[in-house]
């Protein structure tokens, strides 16, 4: 195997001392004492408010709307309805690249989902917009509604996720399960999920002529921007997003949705500024969710647990009008060895808003499931769910064969069983008690996602008085990003954190990419890292041609940058510092560019994956079902870590996230009117304090030499994946019930 | 939300005196709810009378041995004041199941008996619902009713009122201080709220205009052998799906006497004299405890996706009894039922 270019450290870098630091939070005091400005805190000048009215029927025609009982109410400016709408330069349907998702933009009177927009009331108050928006009295011819996996006929869509192939074998499942002594089948059902970030999507938009203002949150500074260009016929460059804080996204977010988009024609309609924010139930349509799931699962394995057959069929639903497809049965593809894995997905078009990417789609979705129904083989050759995990432990990438750039999952399972105290676990279920008399349960689950990296630029300035500045439009969505930008930055120039300025957040930066696929570390990190050798690169440059720096001549040797100075790499003695180096050369800034970006080589020859190990425990009343879970402990070995208190954060949210999967969250539609019911945070419930137990992660040191340069794998979405099906594993370990329909209620334990 | 007049009142004659001029007005005081259902266009007042800052906010003892609770004495100042705490423990319990701190701190004791149904075809006016729109059909009953009433249903309707604290109000017998345009009255608990039957638009029997001025609970407060236990989907901030609220008197192992009532099952706290009747003069023990509960559950029904909360109540009812009966009441701090 060739040693891989961007798998080595430039000649002229050092890791300082920032990274690998458990820093607090930069924005920490900010968002505590309110004063972080979120898009919707910023209040201009003449600004307007616009209220979206919504459709209450999912399917139809909107036949009538009274404009005029609107416009008459006091305080209203301006009915924006398909008939009356500034022009927009592409017809929003058009599908100009793959993230380009139909949007619905009072492009026509068709509904197509319930709370799809019809309209936008804009007014000099909120309140007034509300009104107006009420007093639009819609009326409707109205088609019924198809909700519900069954209520359309299926087809093999054209790919599922990014691209993937929607049907993939690896060989002969089928035959394999035939000849297979111990099978098992079942069918699994997940609910539609709603992303539910606590900031709803809003914007508050001002034009001057052909150029925009925007303040929005997005996870994706420059796709928006290109986005917005292309609908509006106007250059990206005249368009300034400042995104600075996110309160959440999880993928809805990744790129302007409708909402917004609506928000700017309003103001382009009124010529003044325009503020446009959802409310909580309008989050149930327009700005995507995570389909709902039935799962067909298929294993052979021989007596003594070895698998031999993986077959991974997948239901899932997507709008009548636009294509994302939950790639659930892909999360049969890269964990467990198997000589035969087949998966596929077949989808059905519903009366719904387009499903789309959140937190680990298709992991998620396809992870809870996979363990499951793995859990239920290991039972039926009698083996502890862990060995059996074992048996099947992957040393390769199951369908490529390739090797895994690194892999420490056995330390996962090994550290983490022995913190949890796994080996004390009894094979069958409904065997522990407490002291109070509630079954006792313990389940686990592995945890797999891909090391992804996109592409992202960064820019860094040394700066005569011996400080930095590095630039990346990078986006802080709550996890902490601007902190471990800012403390590779810092390492990346050699400097102590607080002789760099970190910009982020605005889309005249330099582009860092989006932050999606767990990946915004690894690839915004790559480019800061990359921008900041470069320039310290130049700086040894001037300082080694120069007869009169200590340094001079130490080209070949190459120096080390650390605490404003470069030293001679082989003489440490010899040292001087960047201010000195720059005054001597009259230089006043010292600027340079990096990238980050995957190596392709190093992809086409490795298995790129953060893995994990999550242990559960659930107790359950035995009489009443209550289930309660009280202990979790992830073992994950996830790359280099920038900051340990925020990785914690992230994996102990995810694990939370993934106990909220098992237990808590569903979408709940109503069948006839194809509304649903539960869109508010009092019934659409995720846990609440008092529902988390004890949370425990242990990070398993890992080198990985070929992810990117900084090691850096990922840590936004694997505590979401393995965590759902150890606790639904506790639960039936717990009861010796198999709930096969997610979350799993008191009335499934009861009844079952 | 549509535009509203907000006035304040400055006693409890002038509150009535300027509902009595505005039908289409309401009461306001600590706003949990109404705020909301105003917010979904449920509720359409074109006047909000703010009677949250008038003199009703004290706890006192009466002659009688009781307790007198103003009508906006905040749901938390109830739950941790000292009389409660020691001699209606049950009321202070099933105060703390309900809701969330902030919506505890906000909502007054009067507004707690007011609060509206928490089905959620009730919430969407998309929707039909024979409680908001009298006429336009049940929704929940051919569709989603997981978290419906399984006691005094009717055709038109199976809705839930949501209260925690009511129930334990409708167990320790407290009754209802009114005023209105006729003048000031009083009404037993068990006669507050209403069955649905052919009329679900009406909660309760307050008449036009009149408004709570305070709940008063009768001496016996079961304050040795009660329990207030709440089944649920999570463990905090969630609606009921069932809750049973119990006080008994024992004397030598035996039941001197025993109150019973359901949350989360029926149109109002449920109430049952006949499982009590049951109880007295038995054992406490769990055969007991399990005929009490079939008493309560004898003419349940359920609509489907509600059809388990019958059981869950026999056990639940059967879990309570015992832990009154334990004197081991639920805790609501530690969530852990015992």
């Amino acid at each position: 195997m060739p040693e891989l270019r961007l798998s080595q450290a430039p000649a002229h870098v050092r890791h300082g001392s920032n990274i690998g630091q458990p820093l607090t939070r930069r924005d920490g005091i900010l968002k505590v004492t309110g004063t972080a400005r979120f898009a919707a805190d910023n209040h201009l000048p003449g600004m307007l408010y616009a209220v979206i009215a919504t459709s209450s029927i999912a399917r139809g025609r909107v036949t009538f709307l009274d404009v005029e009982a609107a416009k008459h109410h006091p305080g209203i400016v301006d009915v924006m309805t398909p008939a009356h709408k500034p022009p927009l330069a592409v017809d929003p349907e058009a599908k100009t690249n793959p993230f380009a998702f139909r949007l619905d933009l009072l492009h026509s009177d068709r509904v197509r989902y319930a709370n799809q927009p019809i309209a936008v009331v804009i007014a000099e108050s909120l309140e007034a917009a509300t009104q107006g928006a009420k007093l639009l009295a819609p009326r409707y011819e109205a088609e019924p509604a198809r909700v519900g996996l069954d209520a359309n006929e299926s087809y093999v869509p054209p790919s599922v996720g990014l691209f993937n192939q929607a049907e993939v074998q690896h060989g002969d499942a089928n035959a394999a399960l035939a000849a297979a002594p111990m099978r098992i089948e079942a069918t699994y059902e997940t609910p539609a999920q709603y992303h539910n970030a606590m900031e709803p999507h809003g914007v508050v938009a001002a034009w001057d002529g052909d150029t925009l203002s925007l303040d929005m949150p997005t996870q994706g500074l420059v796709m928006t921007r290109a986005r917005i260009a292309e609908l509006f016929g106007i250059a990206p460059e005249h368009i300034h997003i400042r995104s600075p804080f996110l309160g959440g996204g999880f993928g809805s977010k990744g790129i302007a949705v409708g909402p917004q988009i609506l928000g700017i024609m309003a103001a382009r309609l009124v010529g003044r500024p325009v503020k446009l924010v959802l409310g909580r139930e309008q989050m149930y349509g327009p700005v995507g969710h995570r389909s709902a799931t039935r799962q067909t699962m298929r294993i052979g394995a021989d007596r003594d647990g070895t698998l031999t057959a993986i077959a991974h069929h997948a239901k899932i639903s997507t709008s009548t009008f636009d294509d994302f497809y939950e790639p659930a049965a892909d999360a049969s593809h890269p964990l467990y060895a198997s000589p035969a894995i087949a998966t596929s997905h077949e989808a059905v078009r519903l009366d719904i808003g387009t499903p789309l990417f959140m937190r680990a789609p298709g992991e998620a979705t396809g992870s809870i499931v996979l363990e499951s129904v793995l859990d239920e083989a290991a039972w039926a050759c009698r083996m502890d769910p862990l060995a059996f995990r074992i048996k099947n432990y992957a040393e390769v990438e199951p369908m490529s064969g390739r090797p895994f750039s690194s892999k420490r999952l056995r330390e996962c399972y090994a550290q983490g069983a022995q913190r949890f105290g796994w080996s004390q676990r009894p094979l069958a279920p409904r065997q522990m008690r407490d002291d109070a008399g509630l079954l006792v349960g313990w389940g686990m689950g592995t945890a797999i996602f891909p090391a992804l990296m996109f592409e992202a630029q960064a820019r860094a300035v040394l700066r005569s008085d011996g400080t930095g500045v590095v630039e990346s439009g990078t986006h802080d969505m709550g996890q902490g990003a601007w902190t471990a930008f800012a403390q590779i930055a810092a390492d990346s120039l050699g400097l102590d954190l607080e002789q760099i300025e970190f910009k982020a957040g605005t889309s005249d930066l330099p582009d860092a990419g989006i932050a999606g696929g767990s990946a915004h570390t690894a690839t915004a990190g790559s480019a800061i890292q990359d921008a900041g050798a470069a320039v310290i690169a130049k700086l040894a440059d001037l300082a080694t041609r120069d007869q009169h720096s200590p340094l001079f001549g130490a080209g070949n040797a190459g120096v080390i940058a650390r605490g404003g100075r470069l030293f001679r790499r082989d003489d440490e003695t010899r040292s001087e510092s960047y201010a000195d180096i720059l005054r001597r050369a009259g230089v006043n800034e010292l600027e340079a560019r990096g990238k980050g970006a995957i190596d392709p080589a190093a992809q086409a020859n490795y298995a790129m994956y953060a893995h994990g190990a999550v242990f559960a425990e659930v107790k359950v009343d035995p009489e009443l079902g209550q289930i309660r879970a009280t202990r979790m402990v992830g073992a994950f070995a996830v790359g280099r870590i920038i900051n340990p208190k925020l990785v914690r954060s992230q994996l102990f949210g995810g694990m939370i996230w993934g106990q909220s999967f098992a237990l808590n969250e569903e979408a709940i539609t109503d069948r006839r009117s194809g509304r649903i019911i539960n869109a508010n945070l009092a019934e659409y419930h995720i846990p609440v304090h008092a529902d988390v137990g004890a949370l425990d992660v242990i990070t398993v040191d890992e080198h990985d030499p070929h992810v990117n340069a900084l090691g850096i794998k990922g840590v936004g979405e694997i505590g979401v994946v393995g965590s759902a099906g150890a606790v639904a594993n506790a639960v039936w370990h717990a009861t010796g019930v198999r709930v096969r329909r997610f979350p799993i209620r008191i009335d499934d334990v009861l009844e079952g | 939300m549509i535009n509203f007049q907000y006035v304040r009142a400055n006693s409890i004659a002038d509150a009535v005196n300027l509902i009595a001029d505005d039908p289409a007005a309401k009461f306001v005081a600590g706003g949990t709810n109404l705020i909301d259902l105003m917010k979904m266009d449920v509720e359409q007042p074109t006047k909000l009378i703010d009677i949250s800052r008038l003199a009703l906010d004290k706890v006192e003892d009466t002659a009688e041995g009781g307790l007198r609770i103003g009508a906006m004495v905040r749901n938390s100042d109830l739950a941790y004041h000292p009389a409660v705490e020691a001699r209606y423990p049950v009321l202070s319990s099933a105060i703390r199941a309900g809701a969330s701190q902030q919506l505890r701190n906000m909502a007054s004791t009067g507004g707690n008996l007011l609060q509206r149904t928490r089905c959620a075809y009730f919430y969407d006016i998309a929707l039909p619902c024979n409680k908001r729109t009298p006429g336009s059909g049940c929704g929940a009953l051919a569709g989603h009713n997981r978290m419906h009433a399984i006691l005094g249903t009717s055709d038109a309707c199976i809705a839930v009122f949501p209260s925690d604290m009511c129930v334990a109000l409708a167990l320790l017998e407290a009754r209802v201080h009114v005023s209105g345009p006729n003048g000031a009255r009083t009404i037993a608990f068990d006669a507050f709220h209403r069955l649905p039957g052919e009329t679900p638009q009406r909660d309760n029997n307050l008449e036009p205009g009149e408004m709570i001025v305070a709940v008063e609970l009768p001496s016996a407060g079961f304050a040795s052998n009660y329990s207030y236990l709440k089944i649920r989907d999570r463990l905090s901030y969630a609606f009921a799906l069932v809750s049973v609220g119990v006080g008994l008197e024992i004397a030598d192992g035996r039941i001197k006497a025993a109150r019973l009532a359901l949350g989360g099952v029926a149109h109002k706290p449920w109430r049952d004299t006949r499982a009590e009747a049951a109880l007295a003069g038995q054992a406490a023990n769990e055969a007991v405890f399990r005929q009490a509960a079939d008493i309560v559950l004898r003419d349940a029904r359920g609509f489907g996706h509600n059809n388990f909360k019958i059981e869950l109540a026999r056990r639940a009812i059967i879990r309570a009894l015992t832990q009154a009966a334990n004197g081991t009441p639920q805790s609501q701090s530690n969530k852990k039922i015992a």
